[in-house]
């Protein structure tokens, strides 16, 4: 028998509320498969498992607050005779002093009125779109009440407004606790974010490297790529960034990796931690995984991809386990230069400024480009200045090249 | 598809930007300053919204013209003009 726990998603993660299960005892369960949802910090997070195995009983409960590494379920492991089952599975809610109690603020998640009726549900999980999850919770509507008349059988947007509407505004009383959950969530993101950075300042002697690039090519070399591209489709810059920084670490693997209880360990992968900027505050920085072997398009996909999930709270628990580096970049919008704070137990942070049209001399030439500020933030217990500027220099040298970013 | 109106152009990319940006306040908006840097609206943001202007519109808008889209009567304009091309 095998304990399914909560992960730790982040250096600052101390616990998490259980949301649902997504697999009912008896069910197969494969290695990589989202099992259940949890909310944490950093939103709603879709909880991978990694072991092969059959679910023997499931012991999280909707609102339960848990600890990371606290026993979320019990999963038999392939070739496992079943145990008797009676004790935990056939027990609807366990009521032990230990088990925690579900948190004062209700949701509209957690009131959803499958739970009780039905403690365990399976594939009766709610099909609903991440913009009408949010605005069934900020209107305080009951999704599960709205008619579905998306793809699949979804509930869209717009059926829980019709939802909305049609429930009479009696219900005013469950909007504050709505709004103070939002606001909790906030605020417990804020705090997070704050022990992080502070353990960051704290513990990690930074020092800092920095270099202008001239992207009139790469931006140039681009434009040509997407031209034939559907809107939609069209590659950002941001992903040629994130491709030079994956090929530079293959060369300065010092900088890809964690700092811990004094020794550095090396990742074997390339997942980079990309910083996202939610909508009304807050940051979370999941990882683009393998952003080394990813094609061009297939980069901007799973960039696509993460950025929507972040934004729509749907992430999975292996995008922030795994994080060895992280980029930020301030984009088209905002300021020039940054310059970063790492994220323990991370030993480095890239970040790329907005593109600016600036004068650059070369070859004893003066000429008008648009240019990008690329830095360096590194752990100088783990490397020191010659090796984060080898690194910096390589990024600089793929980005003004940038028919080299994929040539292998 | 019939030509659409200035007020239509207008309506259909705050419908579009809302359903982004669900706060944002285009009462607020100063029409003289860059837009999408007031709304928040970064480059992947930006990049969704002319997919949905594309769809509803049917106007669109190649990447060498971006910079002609900083102010928003300049984006307005732009698409008005453009949907005759």
């Amino acid at each position: 028998m095998s304990d399914f726990t909560m992960p730790s998603l982040g250096a600052d993660m101390e616990d998490g509320t259980f949301v649902e299960w997504l697999v009912a005892p008896g069910d197969t369960v494969k290695r990589g498969q989202v099992v259940c949802v949890v909310e944490t910090q950093k939103g709603a997070v879709e909880v991978e498992i990694w072991t092969d195995g059959v679910v023997d009983a499931l012991i999280a409960e909707p609102g339960h607050k848990i600890p990371v590494g606290g026993v979320m379920a019990k999963i038999l492991v392939k070739g496992e005779a079943p145990a008797a089952r009676e004790g935990v599975a056939a027990k609807p809610a366990p009521e032990k002093p230990g088990v925690p109690e579900p948190e004062a603020r209700p949701s509209a998640r957690t009131a959803a009125p499958a739970k009780g009726v039905q403690p365990l549900r399976s594939a009766t999980r709610l099909r609903i779109t991440p913009a009408a999850r949010r605005r069934a919770e900020a209107l305080g509507v009951d999704p599960t009440k709205a008619s579905a008349t998306g793809g699949d059988g979804a509930i869209t947007l717009a059926d829980v407004e019709r939802a909305a509407a049609v429930r009479p505004t009696q219900q005013a009383p469950s909007k504050p606790t709505v709004k103070d959950d939002a606001e909790a969530r906030r605020s417990a993101m804020r705090d997070a974010i704050a022990a992080a950075m502070s353990l960051s300042n704290r513990e990690i002697p930074h020092y800092y490297l920095g270099t202008a690039i001239d992207v009139a090519p790469a931006l140039a070399w681009l434009e040509a790529h997407n031209s034939g591209l559907p809107t939609a489709g069209r590659v950002l810059f941001a992903v040629l960034q994130l491709r030079a920084v994956a090929l530079a670490l293959r060369e300065v693997p010092a900088l890809n990796g964690w700092y811990e209880n004094g020794v550095f360990r090396s990742a074997e992968a390339c997942h980079i931690g990309v910083a996202i900027a939610l909508r009304g505050g807050g940051l979370v920085a999941p990882a683009l995984r393998d952003a080394d072997r990813l094609p061009i398009d297939a980069m901007m996909t799973a960039l696509a991809d993460l950025l929507r999930r972040t934004r729509a709270g749907q992430l999975r628990s292996s995008e922030l386990s795994e994080t060895s580096i992280t980029v930020t970049n301030l984009g088209d919008l905002g300021v020039e230069t940054v310059q970063g704070v790492i994220y323990p137990p991370q030993v480095a942070l890239v970040g790329f400024g907005r593109i600016t049209e600036k004068p650059w001399a070369e070859n004893g030439r003066l000429f008008a480009t648009r240019c990008v500020h690329a830095s360096l933030a590194a752990d100088h217990r783990v490397t020191d200045g010659a090796i984060g500027a080898r690194f910096l220099a390589r990024v600089a040298d793929l980005l003004s090249r940038p028919e080299t970013l994929w040539q292998d | 598809m019939a030509r659409l109106s200035r007020d239509e152009i207008r309506s259909i990319v705050i419908d579009c930007v809302s359903e982004i940006a669900p706060e944002a306040d285009f009462d607020a908006l100063k029409p003289e300053r860059p837009w999408r840097e007031q709304l928040e609206i970064d480059s992947f943001d930006f990049q969704n919204l002319l997919a949905a202007i594309e769809t509803r519109a049917g106007v669109t808008v190649p990447e060498m013209d971006y910079a002609k889209l900083a102010l928003f009567d300049e984006m307005l304009d732009y698409l008005e003009a453009r949907q005759a091309a």
